[in-house]
């Protein structure tokens, strides 16, 4: 359930970035939480909704948008989206990838209320 | 635009990150409609705090050439008892950062082997984080070893997601827990640089494929060194220890 600790690095960032642009409160938070990242977005969501209160997050919705893998082959030079937790380029079967997105959890947009 | 560096950071650039003294490429943008909201484009690692902790442990670990490994794996498939064993095969001295929830057993059975050893008690948390393993390095003395160890809580899923401040992640995998948990657990043997299949004295008495734990590797993994083990087969450990002495960070 590491779920917990993260949220509150999100809020921490949220209360942050408030206050630096003069905000009364956040209305949405908006992710980007990639397949192999290690997060499950259902636990993400409850963490959220239980931490929110009586943050600056209080009234804010979470929009999570899943990041599939985006893979680089660099035998073929195809670029791919895969959405199964391998790194196999689809286009030839090789394994000579580079791991381009979805492996990292990033705090993508706020919608502040000022 | 960025005016630091002039680069034109958008949405699609989710893994361009850099930062100027603080400034994370955060741009307001009035909503026409509505004149109280504002939307800030942040594209910012949730876990910033931490990697920016981990690569301040990772310089401090640098700077007394010592070079830290975090073993990770699932509970009771050997990192203590690896840790116990390793003395007899490697020349360079080390220390062990210890977490568990609870109790200080592994740090003192080290300690009973004469391994410097601390112990941080999470409590309820399910991995160390780097801020946990900083705290811990105010109790080692890095001077008089080469190599740090930290043994992370036994866990196949949290600890994958936070970087500690090591220079390589060593994985466990033990013959009973079966070569499915690779995967299982994606996420920890896709980070993983190095995976240590433990207790092969028991592959007998297990349907472990190791052939199946490389072919799965191979689609998450490709890069990474295998080595299969058990503590009671010195060649085996002599192998292991022979791969820790060149990957040493000087």
């Amino acid at each position: 359930m590491h779920e917990y600790s993260i949220v509150m690095s999100l809020m921490d960032q949220c209360e942050a970035l408030a206050l630096q642009h003069n905000a009364k409160g956040i209305e949405q938070v908006e992710l980007k939480i990639g397949i192999l990242s290690g997060v499950e977005p259902a636990l993400l969501a409850q963490a959220f909704d239980t931490f929110k209160l009586e943050t600056v997050c209080n009234d804010a919705k979470l929009i999570m948008n899943i990041q599939p893998l985006v893979l680089q082959c660099r035998d073929c030079e195809q670029q791919t989206q895969v959405n199964e937790r391998t790194i196999i380029c689809p286009a030839c079967g090789g394994n000579n990838t580079l791991v381009m997105d979805g492996e990292d959890m990033m705090l993508m947009q706020l919608i502040l209320d000022t | 635009m960025c005016k630091d560096c002039g680069c034109s950071i958008t949405h699609d650039h989710a893994d361009h990150q850099h930062t100027h003294g603080g400034h994370h490429h955060g741009q307001l943008h009035s909503n026409p409609q509505l004149n109280d909201k504002k939307t800030l484009a942040v594209i910012h690692k949730i876990l910033d705090k931490n990697d920016v902790e981990a690569q301040h442990n990772r310089d401090h670990f640098k700077s007394h050439n010592v070079t830290a490994f975090n073993l990770m794996s699932s509970p009771g498939s050997g990192k203590t008892t690896l840790l116990e064993c390793l003395p007899e095969y490697l020349e360079q001295k080390y220390a062990v950062i210890e977490g568990d929830l609870e109790t200080s057993r592994d740090a003192d059975r080290l300690i009973a082997k004469g391994i410097n050893a601390y112990q941080i008690q999470t409590g309820s948390a399910c991995h160390l984080d780097a801020f946990m393993v900083h705290g811990a390095l105010h109790h080692i003395d890095l001077d008089p070893i080469d190599i740090c160890f930290v043994e992370n809580v036994g866990n196949l899923v949290c600890p994958a997601s936070y970087d500690v401040g090591t220079h390589k992640n060593i994985v466990l995998l033990s013959v009973p827990e079966g070569d499915d948990k690779i995967e299982k657990y994606p996420v920890m043997f896709r980070r993983a640089d190095v995976v240590v299949i433990t207790k092969s004295d028991l592959l007998p008495y297990f349907d472990f494929s190791i052939e199946q734990a490389k072919q799965q590797l191979h689609k998450l993994n490709p890069n990474v060194e295998l080595f299969v083990l058990s503590v009671k087969n010195p060649e085996s450990m002599k192998i292991f220890a022979h791969w820790i002495n060149h990957n040493l960070e000087h």
